[in-house]
């Protein structure tokens, strides 16, 4: 009961908050919740309410490719908005493609999250030459565009890994670059924190009663400078789905068994010249929606979070 | 101000230090450089022989002072997809790369900063919203889908512009230009926009901001108040000091316009750099590669460094400070 109540407390907390008035005033920021949240619904629940499994070779009828949209002559309703090349649906092939890519986002950004907070916290508290090395290290990487760190790492994993292995991990791989490539931001900011935190009293509380250093970082520090971690995660997830749809446009990403967005763009990429263009603008607009929806949130909680802005 | 150039060179070349490692590492221990070389059938005293030969036996500090000797010198090994030294393969591509960088560079200052001024100066006219929010989808959009919608809209649809290639190329000395002929021309425009879009919605909405900035100021106000005209004031006053960010960020971008022609090559069929590059990462093909990463490595620095020096003479303030760079 207690629980409950004080679950209602911050609900009513969060409602009366200066973040929530800040998020219903702006229409394009609810716009773009209610567009993020519908695909990211959408792409979880894809396999529920999709009409067709599209990866399922055995649900595919040749004979259906090349459908076009419904609202075409020889559009039918089966498919709404028609068919690719292998008689794939376009509507199923997006829903399970924005879930790869939303999945690949996702997870490639919580990567960057694990590696740049804790050499972030670690370079910020324990300082001296470790500090000036992970620093060095992101600063070099930092002047480099983060597509050209995650093409490198694809195309090194790619060398490491036998032909057959690398198929089968085809996806870890592409998180892992991507992560790699975006580890740098999440460093600075929380180096930057971290630096500000350690000289609290807190912390100092915390070394006099002789807690251990790695104690401090994980439990009293950590904690106090995820604040941004927030903002640049969300900016971040919006540049992790477009390098994920780049990697597998340039065909060094998610291959065409089980396409991602970015996939669905290059084989639709092929039929550009033969009229059939929903293969190639469903998936590109599906994209950009998404990442303009992120975008605009990111950018809307950076601002309410800031306190500068108000 | 010695100083300050001097760390800046002992940094840069730290970090052509470190990404000639790494090249050499790829190239080094990515596969065995003797399997890509020889046959099947060819013995093992043969390989040993050639192991020998080529110094892969020596130790790796050696090994690595060769590579370095060797990538300054120009030598960067052979191919293992084409079969060809990929220094003339690098030579060949690299004037198709550097024109397109050069024309979207142009391009999106040409088009951006006009664009910045007008929404900075009028920033309530409903062409400064309309421009503002296009600059949003130059931002949002990814650049191959900007690619495919201008090929789809201008080479399928209107048949008015070629979609691949670069058209007819005049040869002078070992340069390949397509300046010089209608096609190659023609061929420039759309992988040039589709490049440029993405810097032209930055440099606008930048000279934008910094315009609105400088025009709360106090020195904007005395101009006014000494009666000079609004094109003097817009112009000779405002612009001028929103300019020196502008040149700092398209200097640091002239390197991105370079990485992101990878996209637009691919898009495009471009034959440049990056499509070698791309390439060669489907192939595994490590010399390409490592001498894609040293060369693109080296425009970075050069371009960070130049950047650099020329903010430095530009803003006293760092000078004062004992020039810590700025950043």
């Amino acid at each position: 009961m207690l629980s409950q109540s004080r679950f209602a407390d911050s609900l009513r907390r969060f409602f009366d908050s200066d973040i929530w008035y800040s998020f219903k005033s702006s229409r394009v920021t609810v716009a773009a919740a209610i567009v993020t949240a519908v695909m990211i619904l959408t792409a979880i629940f894809s396999p529920w309410i999709a009409p067709q499994n599209p990866f399922d070779p055995a649900s595919l009828d040749l004979m259906d490719a090349f459908t076009p949209p419904v609202w075409y002559e020889d559009g039918v309703p089966k498919y709404l908005l028609g068919t690719d090349d292998q008689g794939r649906d376009m509507l199923s092939a997006l829903m399970y493609g924005a879930r790869i890519s939303i999945f690949v986002g996702f997870v490639a950004v919580l990567v960057s999250m694990l590696i740049g907070v804790t050499l972030g916290v670690i370079a910020g508290y324990v300082g001296g030459a470790v500090d000036a090395l992970i620093m060095r290290i992101a600063d070099i990487q930092f002047t480099f565009p983060a597509i050209l760190v995650a093409l490198l790492v694809d195309g090194i994993m790619r060398g490491i890994l036998p032909k057959e292995v690398h198929d089968d991990l085809v996806l870890v791989v592409i998180i892992l670059a991507l992560g790699v490539s975006g580890w740098p931001q999440f460093a600075r900011t929380v180096r930057g924190s971290t630096l500000v935190e350690k000289n609290k009293e807190y912390v100092l509380a915390a070394r006099v009663i002789g807690l251990k250093r790695s104690t401090i970082m994980l439990s009293h520090v950590l904690p106090n400078v995820l604040g941004p971690v927030l903002v640049i995660g969300t900016i971040n997830l919006a540049i992790a789905i477009l390098g994920e749809a780049t990697l597998s446009f340039l065909g060094v990403g998610v291959p065409p068994t089980e396409p991602s967005l970015g996939t669905l763009i290059r084989i639709g990429n092929d039929f550009l010249f033969s009229g059939e263009w929903w293969i190639v603008i469903f998936p590109g607009l599906t994209l950009a929606l998404l990442v303009l929806s992120v975008n605009l949130l990111g950018d809307w909680l950076r601002d309410a979070l800031n306190p500068k802005l108000r | 101000m010695l100083a300050f150039v001097l760390r800046r060179l002992v940094q840069s070349l730290l970090v052509m230090f470190f990404v000639a490692l790494l090249a050499f590492s790829m190239f080094r221990f990515l596969g065995d450089p003797i399997a890509q070389m020889v046959g099947q059938d060819t013995s093992l005293q043969e390989r040993e022989r050639l192991r020998v030969e080529l110094g892969l036996n020596d130790p790796v500090p050696v090994q690595f002072a060769r590579y370095v000797a060797g990538v300054l010198k120009g030598e960067f090994g052979i191919s293992y997809r084409i079969g060809r030294p990929v220094d003339e393969l690098i030579a060949e591509r690299l004037p198709a790369t550097l024109e397109l960088s050069f024309v979207a560079a142009l391009f999106a200052l040409l088009a951006g900063i006009p664009m910045g001024v007008y929404t900075g100066l009028y920033p309530d006219r409903w062409l400064s919203k309309v421009l503002l929010s296009l600059s949003l989808m130059g931002i949002a959009l990814p650049t191959f889908l900007i690619g495919i919608l201008l090929i789809l809209i201008f080479g399928v649809n209107l048949g008015l512009l070629p979609t691949f290639g670069r058209g007819e190329v005049v040869h002078i000395g070992f340069w390949s230009t397509g300046f010089l002929t209608i096609s190659g021309l023609k061929s420039l425009i759309m992988p040039a926009i589709t490049l440029g879009m993405f810097q032209l919605a930055l440099i606008m909405r930048l000279v934008r901001s910094e315009m609105l900035e400088v025009l709360r100021t106090d020195f904007i106000k005395f101009a006014r108040a000494r009666g000079l005209s609004n094109r003097a004031v817009y112009f000779g006053h405002a612009l001028k000091n929103t300019l020196v960010p502008v040149i700092t960020i398209t200097g640091l971008q002239i390197g991105s316009i370079i990485a992101f022609a990878i996209i637009t090559e691919s898009v495009f069929q471009w034959p440049g750099m990056g499509l070698l590059f791309i390439q060669a990462i489907q192939f595994v093909d490590i010399p390409v590669m490592s001498t894609y990463l040293i060369l693109i490595a080296f425009f970075f620095v050069v371009i960070n460094l130049t950047v650099d020096l020329l903010y430095y003479a530009v803003d006293p303030r760092l000078r004062v400070h004992g020039g810590a760079g700025g950043k």
